[in-house]
């Protein structure tokens, strides 16, 4: 079946900032979940980590000004804040290895219901590349997954269990989606529903998710602003 | 105590065929391009290399793939911008890889600088590229085995250093660099800048000298995108 309102990336990266609290030290994963930053609700400020070491760094420089000696894990050019601190590998790694990162957000290919995370590879076909990805999901206290609902042909990405190469085991704590947020319940190995777009029903969320979705008490409508 | 090296060609020059070789640099920041092209230069092969990417461009490693000069790579993630030297390679089975996960990348780098020749990581941990590898529980969560790893050499991109091989790096650039100082046998740095003993404040040395063998000084070093967006090519 087809859903026709649903979130659009920008709106889904809204979302997710809103859970970020001031002062959380923040690991964005490259591409769609740096769009995260952009909306940092007023007020707040979370420190930025990548992995390449660098902590505080704020927006991208103008077209110009880049020093390419100052790269995120993306390997665009960056600027600091006032704070921010340079350090090795190793250390950047304990900081997420240690649990001293409060967040990482990441893209997903498929999350299974006990937390499974595969987002790193689709099959055993062209050049494996995992970077940053398995580290982060299993040191940050929580995991967060930015996803469509579904993938281009209408199959779930929320499943009973993830058919790609795993990036890691029951490392997922929350899922944004372009039609609900839902929580990874990893003692029982559950989806538990919190937020879902007003107009849709529960049977047809339930109809695009590939494990079944609990609820804990009442879930709350969706609301997020337009934004392209 | 002096361990200048006169020239590029020099430091590099006893780097011999099947050697193990680190290469700093995180994409093209802290990438010792001077040192690299240097190698290609002195052109010995069947080496494995060691570095994060698998070069971008026709430049730096990217262009040590493309003089064939390299037979085994282990990094973490071998794509960026232009990645067909390695892509083609690799494809066709002429070049070999073992993809690790970047944190446990830079903990190997570390552990072999460091004299621990094995560590637990809860990283990959269940995955494909914890095939095969011992896997152990402390308090009560499991945890993956790692071994460290060693080089014949590193080549590595510094800021400023001084004759006893202190070193600082600038801004992002220092990343993989002050562990592969640690981990091999003979590590030969590029400086921007040579500066006399005592010109660094103790106090800001990143990497302390007694992990540096050779220092070479490259003013105003090449930047591997600014040589991407130029189209360059080495040789």
């Amino acid at each position: 079946m087809s859903i026709s309102d649903t979130l659009n990336q920008e709106q889904i990266a809204w979302r997710a900032a809103q859970d970020i609290a001031d002062g959380a030290y923040v690991n964005l994963g490259i591409g769609f979940p740096e769009k995260v930053a952009q909306y940092t609700v007023e007020g707040r400020e979370p420190i930025f980590h990548t992995e390449n070491g660098v902590l505080g760094f704020g927006r991208a420089p103008a077209r110009g000004e880049e020093d390419w000696d100052l790269i995120n894990a993306g390997k665009k050019a960056i600027t600091l804040k006032p704070g921010a601190a340079f350090f090795d590998h190793a250390t950047s790694f304990a900081m997420i290895r240690g649990g001293h990162l409060d967040v990482a957000i990441l893209g997903a290919l498929q999350v299974a219901a006990n937390g499974d995370l595969a987002n790193w590879r689709v099959g055993d076909k062209g050049v494996p590349a995992v970077g940053g990805a398995m580290d982060l999901v299993n040191g940050a206290k929580r995991v967060a997954v930015l996803t469509d609902h579904v993938t281009r042909d209408g199959q779930p990405k929320l499943v009973s269990k993830c058919s790609f190469p795993l990036t890691g085991v029951a490392c997922v704590t929350r899922i944004y989606t372009s039609l609900a947020v839902i929580d990874v319940d990893r003692d029982q190995g559950r989806f538990v529903l919190r937020e879902k777009l007003p107009t849709l029903s529960m049977e047809a969320l339930q109809a695009v998710t590939g494990a079944p979705l609990f609820t804990e008490g009442d879930v709350a409508d969706l609301i997020v602003p337009e934004l392209s | 105590m002096n361990k200048q090296c006169a020239s590029v060609a020099k430091a590099v020059a006893d780097i011999p065929s099947g050697a193990t070789v680190m290469i700093g640099g995180f994409g093209g920041s802290g990438a010792p391009i001077e040192l690299i092209h240097a190698l290609i230069d002195a052109g010995p092969t069947n080496l494995t290399v060691i570095n994060n990417n698998a070069g971008n461009g026709h430049v730096g490693l990217a262009a040590m793939i493309e003089a064939k000069m390299v037979a085994k790579l282990i990094c973490s993630f071998p794509k960026s911008k232009d990645p067909r030297a390695f892509t083609e390679r690799y494809l066709d089975g002429r070049i070999a890889l073992e993809l690790v996960p970047q944190g446990t990348l830079a903990e190997r780098i570390r552990a072999g600088g460091a004299g621990i020749p094995a560590f637990y990581t809860p990283t990959a941990y269940g995955t494909e590229l914890a095939e095969g590898k011992a896997v152990a529980e402390f308090d009560g969560k499991p945890y993956v085995q790692e071994r460290w790893l060693k080089a014949d050499y590193a080549l590595v991109k510094a800021e400023r250093g001084d004759p006893y091989g202190n070193l600082t790096f600038r801004l992002a650039a220092r990343n993989f660099n002050p562990l592969m100082c640690m981990a091999a046998r003979t590590t030969i740095v590029q400086v921007s800048q040579l500066v006399p003993a005592g010109d660094i404040d103790p106090e800001i040395v990143v990497t302390p000298g007694i992990f540096v063998d050779r220092l070479v000084e490259v003013t105003d070093p090449a930047q591997e995108e600014l040589l991407n967006e130029a189209e360059a090519r080495y040789p």
